[in-house]
């Protein structure tokens, strides 16, 4: 990334694909507590404009928590919720498009501020379990 | 930053949280939160002078802050000495593409 631009402060993950599924079933996977279950993380998620919720993870004895907060809920086509992440303040919204033979998923991950301290303040929790996996990266280095 | 100088920030907290004890002394802080050097020094194996150094060594790399009040100084974390450590956009993008297979997969075995 060598060219500077006014955007480039804040950056964006963007992952798109094809699923070759009706709008209306990848929707109800993308909606649907139990199957967001299935593919995501557990999670006690509602699709309702506002409703805050948390996703948990776990993976090789290391755990943490996700918080939520769904800002946006357009059926079939967009949904959009609030990523807390270990201090990291982010905005991940999915959109839907039809598309032939299936659904257009764009998920954009945004809000990775390097300028913004904020970004990386308080919320400790998820911390112990971080320290732990950089003890095992540093032991590697 | 360019990535170089980003690497070298980067080995330089590696380097700094290589040494077990300075690591020790940055998780007790990251776990319990706010703490003077005698606090540290307490349930640590080494003297009060070394702590003191590690703290410094600690400062200097923009992990750790410190606050003088009256012939104590308070120790606590700096979270943001630690985000050269991750690179989010990385660590997402590979989160996300990975997610998105497991709905493809999902998609696939779901009824209509």
């Amino acid at each position: 990334m060598s060219t500077e631009t006014p955007q480039a402060a804040t950056r964006s993950v963007v992952i798109e694909r094809v699923m070759p599924h009706p709008p209306e079933k990848v929707w109800r996977a993308l909606t649907q507590s139990a199957m967001m279950a299935e593919w995501l993380m557990p999670n006690d998620f509602e699709a309702k404009q506002g409703h805050q919720f948390k996703m948990t993870w776990s993976n090789n004895g290391y755990s943490g928590v996700i918080d939520s907060k769904v800002t946006a809920i357009e059926p079939h086509s967009k949904l959009a919720y609030t990523w807390v992440s270990m201090g990291v303040d982010t905005l991940v919204t999915f959109t839907l498009s039809p598309e032939a033979g299936g659904t257009r998923l764009r998920m954009e991950q945004s809000g990775f501020d390097p300028a913004n301290k904020n970004a990386l303040g308080g919320a400790m929790h998820g911390w112990t379990g971080f320290l732990e996996k950089l003890e095992t990266v540093v032991a590697k280095s | 930053m360019s990535t170089a100088a980003q690497n070298q920030i980067q080995s330089e907290v590696f380097r700094i949280l290589g040494d077990p004890t300075r690591r020790k002394l940055f998780e007790r802080l990251a776990r319990e939160g706010e703490l003077t050097v005698s606090a540290l020094t307490v349930g640590s194996k080494v003297s009060q002078p070394a702590v003191s150094q590690h703290l410094a060594a600690l400062k200097l790399a923009g992990l750790v802050s410190d606050r003088r009040e009256g012939r104590a100084i308070h120790y606590s974390v700096k979270p943001e000495g630690l985000k050269p450590l991750v690179n989010w956009v990385e660590h997402y993008t590979q989160f996300w593409t990975d997610k998105f297979d497991n709905l493809e997969a999902f998609l696939n075995k779901m009824d209509n």
